[in-house]
């Protein structure tokens, strides 16, 4: 069967205002909103419309970490993922098991396309499907705004700094989704009733061969500085005059 | 009893909140200016609505809907209730569930285009001289053979100019009770454009912009037989068992609009500076956010649990009056309050505020006012005392 692997992941929701822990040892997350990475809602999306296509036959939503993530793969199923993996574990994920879990399910699954979010807006790291891409040693077309499929090659605009870039790849790939790639569609009312028959697999990092190791010790998380207060001037000849003391003018 | 939400509990009220502020608020400013809601961009949300399955999610599955248990509705109303009154009602339309009282025929005429959103429903029972006394309805059909023939007019009817057919409560005869003689209620459907039947322009309201009432006059309007909606002389049942829960739905409506208001008034107390410290830090203000968020949670627990209770099949008519008295009153200070610590600027149209404060007057009149909320609670208590 084609299908199409789409990781999913927990973050603290885009419209939360984050709040750091007293202690410096992370941002507040009880009680706070939670919601499926707003880029890998996009990739959902668009493996929806592959799929509404005919180009695959089945959307495989993938979420690594605690239990509390199956919340985010029902909302997945409901949008119309037709099955779901948790990979659940307590440890610290970084991006670099996150791909080895993601590479372990690939081999397993088979999947035509591996699409992923361009960065997860908590860590911003930006990293699992280079890194997905390296160890499953496939292609990748990475920060995607177009994604055309023709037979075994993936046509992907990509937008990079010089402007828009479009690449072909052999399939299968890795692709991971930029903001302009599409629209989500709102959750069906009915749907959300019938995601809850749809199949939800839990599996341990440990069967599919990974032990999540910590290589890197945050030090210390802080909220940026608050915005300082703005200076009055009197007139364009003072403005000037205080661009130039700091430089700007 | 538990008060945690279900997965999919979760999701629709993720979704219905996120339709309502992607989809309604844009188009509030619009609706509050002119008074109006455009045919074009009322259908254009609705097409949204129907896709997104937004639309008569308060139906049964058999029949198209959602097939929502009352709690979850109630979950769902919450949220559409946040937003203008005309956008919500009109594009996200939740058809009568009285329509689920057609039989035979009727299913195919009305109900299920109704919950396919290709014809609308009004329901008109109110006249000049019968508000909270409907057995005073002067509205009369006369039986002439096998057909009906209506005399009398309905005002304050919702949104009757938008309809294509009305639910009619008119009175087909008298029974006599220990109170006296009282009119015997027939339910009827009656399409827009049968003969003897006009739709007039209402009045202008203080509340629900671009949302109207009219009405409805009938000169020998003559309908078969056939339009009689449950039986001939029991319209009170018929709207008893499918109208009950209305009341809940006006109260989860308040909830979302208060939980809008304390939340815009939250956010004003933690950004406005005055005396050089922000106006939340003065007891005079938080004081009031702390009220505020307790009435709105003691109205929600209490049209929650009646939802609850529905669906348990437990449910008083004290337990629904109750929610709809609390919620309707709680939305009434929580706007007022909310406009006091904004000071002017909760005046302007420019927040939602002002016209939450409009709309809130309505709701403790309508669906009951809250004098007739306090009878049933208070009858429910002393009339087993036989006082």
């Amino acid at each position: 069967m084609k299908r199409i692997l789409v990781a999913i992941k927990r973050v603290v929701d885009y419209n939360v205002r984050i709040r750091v822990k007293p202690d410096g040892s992370g941002v507040i997350t009880d009680g706070v909103k939670m919601s499926i990475n707003p880029f890998d809602e996009i990739a959902l999306e668009e493996a929806l419309r592959l799929k509404e296509k005919g180009i695959v036959e089945e959307v495989l939503a993938v979420s690594i970490g605690t239990a509390d993530c199956q919340q985010q793969l029902r909302t997945a199923l409901a949008m119309g993922a037709d099955r779901a993996i948790l990979v659940q574990t307590d440890a610290v994920i970084e991006p670099l098991d996150a791909a080895r879990i993601f590479r372990a399910l690939c081999e397993r699954e088979t999947p035509l396309l591996a699409i992923l979010g361009k960065q997860a807006i908590d860590d911003d790291c930006s990293q699992t499907g280079q890194m997905l891409a390296a160890l499953w040693g496939r292609p990748q077309a990475t920060f995607a705004s177009k994604v055309e499929i023709n037979g075994d090659v993936a046509r992907v605009t990509r937008e990079v700094d010089a402007g828009l870039e479009t690449i072909e790849v052999d399939l299968p790939a890795v692709i991971t989704t930029d903001l302009r790639l599409n629209e989500p569609r709102y959750v069906k009312l009915p749907d959300i009733m019938k995601a809850k028959k749809k199949p939800l697999d839990t599996l341990d990092p440990g069967a599919l061969g990974v032990t999540p190791v910590e290589r890197l010790k945050p030090v210390k998380f802080e909220p940026p500085p608050v915005r300082a207060k703005g200076v009055m001037v009197k007139d364009t000849q003072e403005l000037i005059d205080a661009l130039r003391r700091k430089g700007l003018a | 009893m538990h008060f945690s939400l279900t997965e999919e509990q979760r999701l629709i009220v993720d979704t219905t909140r996120e339709f309502v502020a992607n989809e309604l608020y844009p188009h509030e400013a619009e609706v509050e200016a002119t008074g109006r809601l455009r045919p074009e961009l009322r259908d254009e949300i609705k097409r949204k609505a129907i896709d997104a399955g937004l639309y008569a999610a308060n139906m049964p599955a058999e029949v198209g809907g959602a097939g929502l248990d009352t709690l979850t509705w109630i979950l769902y109303e919450r949220e559409l209730g946040r937003a203008n009154y005309a956008l919500h009602w009109t594009c996200v339309g939740r058809p009568s569930n009285i329509l689920m009282a057609c039989k035979g025929d009727q299913r195919e005429r009305y109900l299920l285009p109704a919950v396919r959103g290709e014809r609308s429903e009004c329901l008109a029972m109110t006249e000049p001289g019968a508000g909270s006394d409907l057995r005073g309805m002067k509205t009369r059909a006369r039986q002439e053979g096998d057909d009906f023939v209506i005399n009398g007019s309905k005002h304050f009817i919702s949104h009757a100019d938008e309809a294509d057919f009305v639910v009619l409560f008119a009175a087909t005869g008298e029974e006599t009770s220990a109170r006296g003689n009282r009119a015997l209620i027939t339910a009827f459907l009656i399409d827009r454009g049968t003969p003897g039947f006009q739709v007039l322009e209402g009045y202008k309201s203080v509340s629900h912009r671009g949302y109207s009432n009219c009405i409805l006059q009938f000169d020998d309007c003559r309908i078969p037989k056939s339009q009689v909606l449950g039986e001939v002389g029991r319209g009170f049942e018929v709207a008893n068992q499918w109208l009950g829960a209305t009341r809940l739905q006006v109260a989860a409506t308040c909830l979302g609009r208060a939980e809008r208001a304390l939340d815009l008034a939250t956010r004003w107390a933690a950004e406005r500076q005055q005396f050089g410290q922000q106006i939340g830090k003065f007891q005079g203000v938080s004081f009031k956010l702390a009220d505020m968020a307790t009435e709105l949670k003691a109205a929600e627990l209490l049209t929650l649990e009646a939802a609850w209770k529905v669906d348990q099949g437990t449910v008083t008519d004290s337990d629904m009056a109750m929610a709809k008295l609390k919620a309707t009153e709680m939305l009434a200070f929580v706007a007022d309050e909310a406009i006091q610590i904004h000071g002017g600027m909760g005046l302007m149209s420019d927040l939602p505020l002002e016209r939450i404060w409009r709309d809130a007057r309505v709701e403790r009149i309508w669906e009951g006012t809250s004098e007739i909320q306090r009878h049933i609670i208070s009858r429910a208590l002393l009339r087993p005392l036989g006082a």
